[in-house]
């Protein structure tokens, strides 16, 4: 769900920056409001937190496979929206620059793909209206499910446009849409299920942890653990059948998309085509109005320029020793 | 768990080269953060069939790994985290977009297979960057400069606490998983049963630490606000080492440098 440097262009990433700032300034003003020094450490601590149980493998019964614990709906459940968000900035930054996990100028969209949907429409729009009358284990876990379900799609859906946006690949919209959404609503269910554990866990042992816990709001539930259960798994079944067709539609889907574009292409001589080509090695090709000795071809142009930019590499490459080669014998010297 | 010691071992490596006393490492915090971001803006910003161009930004990791005399090898395995996603989202490019463009011998290279070469070349280079960025900058080195450029104090201590206590959590997951897997040999991951309790029980546990945590701060003076100590004061060296890499950017990315370069030795 990270994404990498490599998948934005400047014009994406900055307007995601600009969006994430202005969820942060929020969230800071908001914050300050409280008025509470204590929380800055324990945003600390929940952050490292977050990051450390996140390499915890858990195994999906039933499954060979295993799942992680969902940070924004956990963080946000504990600290609330605003704080939760801001410790989510901190854990998505120290993920991009100790462990390469995203990148610095995609922060502003793993921000808002991650952080803000998991912290504002998790905690706002779902966990507090559920939570409203009251809290018990069935709500707890209703709203960790949906709160991950729906935010992991929000998620995927804004990381494909995102990239689109940026014009970086080739697959149609449809497509990628396609092959995101249905993996990331089995990691959401997933992630959901851990979540609800932990949260469940909190609310049996310290329930005044809890984000928007109030005592005398509490009254006895009106699902039992088992009943929750049950619709759960009714709902999850709902939802994996509908899944199921949805993507049986989907490899079909992929081949069609690929001998349509790519079948009418096939190296046809159609004039635009040639064009484009000859726009293209203009911009590929280093020397485009130079080549090889009595050469003319694209290939010895393209060839001169790709030595070119090694040349230059390499005579930088080289200045760098030389500097320091020379600066380490002046400190000798001194 | 080999993934928890990797991530200690990973950010022990990282605070010890960070904190050598290397001439660049002393450079100001902020005029390393400022070029790796213009650096990584510059990367992203060559068209994706603008292979020949892009290939002459290699010139700034390449001379940072060796100004900064660090290894190439340990920033190797950060790129297995990022290419993947990366490969995943250009290998359809040359399915979709195949025009011919060159003839090598029977093999034909497509405008698809240049922009997949084009955007995993935008992948290494970014994360290189950001290798090099946190290699000579330490984070609270880091924090200062976001400080300076007037990031909320309070998103830049959180980071700084978090930073000092996720060795510490991660050392406790490791020994709370290694126990739990001494009982369960064999088993893969953690069951079903014990989610709740095992993560629970930590949760539990660092949510009372940070309170010790915030009382002893408190008995040490702490109202909110972390002071910096004037070390970091902009001088000349910076400025120029700042004015150097951006004109030298900045060319790379406009003139067509390499061009004359390959003219001369192509």
């Amino acid at each position: 769900m990270h994404m990498a440097d490599a998948l934005i262009v400047p014009a994406v990433a900055a307007t995601m920056y600009v969006c994430s700032s202005a969820a942060a300034a929020y969230s800071v003003k908001k914050v300050r409001l409280e008025y509470e020094p204590k929380k800055i450490p324990v945003m600390g601590i929940m952050g490292a937190f977050v990051f450390a149980t996140q390499m915890i493998n858990f195994t999906i019964p039933g499954t060979g496979s295993s799942g992680h614990l969902c940070g924004g709906m956990l963080l946000s459940a504990i600290l609330g929206p605003f704080a939760g968000f801001l410790t989510m900035i901190g854990v998505l930054l120290i993920q991009c620059l100790l462990f390469a996990d995203g990148g610095l100028l995609a922060l502003g969209c793993n921000v808002w793909n991650m952080a803000f949907y998991g912290c504002f429409i998790g905690a706002l729009l779902i966990w507090r209206p559920i939570m409203k009358s009251g809290m018990s284990r069935a709500k707890i876990i209703v709203a960790s499910v949906l709160g991950c379900v729906i935010t992991l799609q929000l998620g995927a859906f804004s990381v494909t446009l995102e990239t689109l946006a940026s014009g970086i690949t080739e697959l149609p919209f449809k497509t990628f849409l396609t092959a995101m959404q249905p993996i990331h609503l089995a990691i959401g269910l997933v992630e959901g299920l851990i979540t609800a554990a932990v949260l469940v866990f909190i609310y049996e042992a310290r329930p005044e942890l809890l984000w928007g816990y109030k005592e005398e709001m509490q009254k006895k539930p009106a699902l039992s653990f088992k009943t929750t259960l049950v619709i759960l798994s009714v709902v999850a079944l709902l939802i994996a059948g509908g899944l199921s067709l949805f993507a049986s539609s989907y490899p079909d889907g992929l081949e069609w998309s690929i001998e349509k574009l790519t079948g009418s292409t096939e190296l046809e001589a159609v004039g635009n085509v040639y064009e484009r080509a000859a726009d293209i090695q203009d911009a590929t090709a280093l020397l485009p109005d130079y080549a090889f000795k009595d050469s003319e071809s694209a290939l010895g142009t393209s060839f001169s320029g790709i030595v070119g930019s090694l040349v230059v590499v390499a005579v930088c490459v080289a200045a760098c020793y030389a500097f320091r080669f020379f600066r380490r014998k002046r400190s000798v010297a001194s | 768990m080999s993934r928890l010691d990797n991530a200690i071992h990973e950010l022990n490596h990282i605070e010890d080269v960070a904190g050598r006393d290397q001439w660049v490492n002393n450079i100001h915090p902020l005029v390393k953060l400022a070029l790796t971001i213009i650096y990584i803006i510059i990367v992203v910003s060559f068209g994706k069939y603008n292979l020949s161009g892009l290939i002459g930004m290699a010139v700034y990791p390449a001379a940072v790994f060796i100004l900064a005399e660090l290894s190439f090898k340990d920033s190797l395995k950060r790129l297995k985290v990022v290419l993947p996603f990366v490969c995943i989202v250009g290998i359809f490019n040359p399915f979709f977009d195949r025009i011919p463009i060159y003839n090598i011998g029977s093999f034909t290279v497509t405008t698809g297979m240049i922009s997949m070469l084009t955007l995993v070349i935008k992948g290494v280079f970014s994360v290189l960057a950001s290798y090099l960025l946190i290699a000579i900058t330490t984070i609270e080195e880091i924090c200062f400069a976001l400080r300076l450029i007037h990031v909320p104090s309070i998103i830049v201590t959180q980071v700084m606490l978090m930073y000092r206590y996720i060795s510490m959590l991660i050392g406790e997951v490791e020994r709370i998983t290694k126990a739990y897997s001494l009982r369960a040999p064999g088993q893969k991951g953690i069951h079903f049963k014990v989610w709740g309790s095992l993560v629970g029980q930590l949760l539990l546990r660092s949510m009372d630490k940070a309170e010790a945590v915030y009382e002893s701060m408190c008995l040490r003076g702490f109202n909110g606000n972390f002071y910096y100590s004037e070390k970091h004061k902009f001088v000349m060296s910076d400025i120029i080492y700042f004015a150097v890499w951006l004109i030298i950017l900045l060319v790379f990315r406009f003139v067509p440098i390499v061009r004359a370069f390959g003219y001369i030795f192509g």
